[in-house]
């Protein structure tokens, strides 16, 4: 759906999006992750076809987004980082002037337009002016907005930004029911690591670059899988027994084992029946994508051993060059 | 048929909100009406342009187009504002050309701008002026196309401001300069040879002086032809959209 090859963009001598490439298939969710100025805004302005590349190409849905950027702009909706809603217009009339904007057929207008309302949970508040609206209220209603034209893909700008907890969680719960719902293709940026859970796929920028690319499973794998810390009776005996069990290796810190392992919800009942009654306690620390992300991005190699420092860039090296390569 | 609903949908957007604000119908409405009984009745027992015309009437056509000036520039400046809230990215990443923004954003000034005036016509039996139907015509065309020439003007200020905080200074080395220098308060004739020159380079001028010719017909109030006036100002106008046009282009 979305097809973007060695892309790039300079501004003067800064680059801020440096020969990224990646393709985001269709009905999926695709997340675009990294620090703040990493050059995602430059990425969707440019795939918005606001900003033109200084080299590379970028299409969606076939659309080249340099010259066709009418036939783009068709096809897509954007949530941008910043409200652009007109606060001094109703809920009804801002969708009312994207549907005109959108060229939509004047017998649909009203049915699709209270749809998207009713989607949203905003159809009682649609003669309400915008102003009078809370954070997330105006977030739900620009997604409404977006989807209003039936776009094949949803750009959605850090959709989350500047909203409490529980409206981002709400706002999740209805972001993850587009694809099948509304048959588009979402792709999304943002900086809280764990909301990026719910993307099936994700690539992380930094300076520019991708560093990495894949499912939030993969990436997390790269890590070297889960840990397992343990409470003995006996320590020392433990460790013999579970090194002889699963053929790891096994640390032991503050009188507590510890033990990596990609599968370590099975190995815990493995432990269990081997060690018998010996076992205190048992906890499972997985790894999130915020520790990937901390990894990845660098800041966190010179903490870690430096083995799984050279397994990650090793990886990110391998995913490089299967990705910049299609 | 998608650039027409796109420039329809500026338009509508801009008029509902003007309707809306009540608040901003009586202010600009209250500036011209100051303008007119205090400065103009004040003058009048000073000023006496001659013709059986008194100063309050001389200054009546000047009024309507210092509305017109006002009114357009605010709505064309009103992109300002469009840029700060956000709005403007909407619109510019929908599938219309910039061309159709530019000219849905002229429009919608020059119909603003035009149901002032007639409001402002409204008044004019109470300053014995005695216009008939064919004059009250002519203002309206005349004022559409100054209003049209003075939103366009307006584009092209607004797009060398990115934040409000310009404003002010808009307000004071733009808009006052060319309403003082088009002939609304005083006869172009009788201006000093700089102030002249001035205000012939301003197309308020031209305005002005085509509704002279429509509120007096028949009495030589004017100081240019009416052909000069509404050709200059049709000029101006196809000059002031273009550059409009393709400065909204490049900056955006």
């Amino acid at each position: 759906m979305i097809s973007v090859k060695n892309l790039s963009r300079k501004f003067g001598d800064i680059t801020a999006v440096n020969d990224i490439s990646f393709e985001v298939g269709e009905g999926t969710i695709f997340g675009f992750l990294g620090p703040n100025g990493a050059g995602k805004t430059t990425t969707i302005n440019i795939l918005c076809t606001l900003l033109a590349p200084t080299s590379g190409s970028a299409f969606i849905s076939g659309h080249d987004c340099t010259k066709s950027s009418s036939e783009v702009r068709k096809s897509i909706g954007i949530v941008f980082q910043d409200t652009t809603l007109d606060r001094d217009l109703t809920a009804y009339e801002n969708l009312l002037f994207h549907a005109y904007l959108y060229d939509v057929r004047k017998s649909e207008m009203k049915q699709r337009i209270n749809d998207a309302l009713h989607f949203v949970d905003l159809y009682d508040r649609r003669k309400d002016l915008v102003k009078h609206f809370s954070g997330g209220m105006k977030r739900r209603l620009e997604v409404a907005r977006g989807l209003i034209h039936r776009p094949k893909v949803l750009f959605l700008d850090e959709p989350t930004l500047g909203l409490d907890p529980q409206t981002r969680a709400s706002l999740w719960e209805f972001i993850v029911e587009l694809p099948q719902k509304h048959n588009v293709t979402i792709f999304m940026t943002t900086h809280y690591m764990e909301e990026a859970e719910v993307c099936n796929k994700i690539a992380i920028i930094d300076n520019g670059k991708i560093i990495a690319m894949g499912s939030p499973e993969d990436l997390k794998k790269t890590l070297g899988g889960d840990i397992i810390y343990i409470k003995t009776t006996d320590n020392s005996r433990a460790r013999l027994d579970i090194e002889k069990l699963l053929g790891v290796e096994v640390f032991e810190e503050d009188s507590e084992l510890y033990l990596m392992s990609q599968k370590g919800d099975y190995c815990i009942p493995e432990i269990i029946r081997n060690l018998g009654e010996a076992v205190l306690s048992v906890r499972l620390q997985r790894p999130t994508l915020n520790d990937v992300f901390l990894r990845m991005t660098g800041r966190a190699i010179r903490e870690s051993d430096m083995s799984s420092g050279d397994n990650v860039r090793q990886m990110v090296r391998s995913y490089r060059r299967k990705f910049e390569r299609t | 048929m998608r650039e027409l609903n796109a420039v329809y949908v500026i338009v509508a957007r801009e008029i509902k909100k003007f309707t809306r604000e009540r608040s901003r119908l009586i202010s600009t409405l209250a500036r011209p009406l100051i303008w007119l009984f205090l400065v103009g009745g004040g003058m009048s027992r000073l000023v006496s342009p001659g013709m059986g015309v008194s100063y309050i009437q001389f200054i009546y056509p000047g009024i309507l187009g210092m509305t017109i000036l006002f009114s357009s520039i605010f709505s064309s400046i009103s992109i300002i504002w469009d840029k700060e809230f956000g709005l403007l990215k909407e619109i510019l990443v929908a599938p219309v050309s910039r061309l159709s923004i530019v000219i849905g954003k002229a429009l919608s000034g020059t119909i603003i701008s035009v149901i002032q005036v007639v409001i402002i016509l409204c008044l004019s039996p109470f300053l014995g002026l005695k216009m008939g139907l064919l004059s009250i015509i002519y203002v309206i065309a005349i004022s559409s196309l100054l209003a049209f020439c003075i939103s366009s003007l307006g584009i092209i200020v607004a797009s060398f401001f990115e934040s409000f905080e310009s404003f002010g200074a808009i307000i004071n080395f733009i808009v006052m300069p060319m309403f003082f220098l088009s002939g609304a308060m005083y006869p172009v004739k009788q201006l000093p040879d700089i102030l002249k020159l001035l205000t012939k380079m301003n197309p308020v001028t031209y305005g002005v002086d085509a509704l002279k010719h429509a509120v007096f017909r028949g009495r030589a109030m004017h100081d240019f032809s009416i052909v000069t006036d509404v050709g200059l100002l049709i000029i101006a106008s196809v000059i002031s959209i273009i550059v409009a046009g393709v400065l909204f282009e490049r900056k955006n």
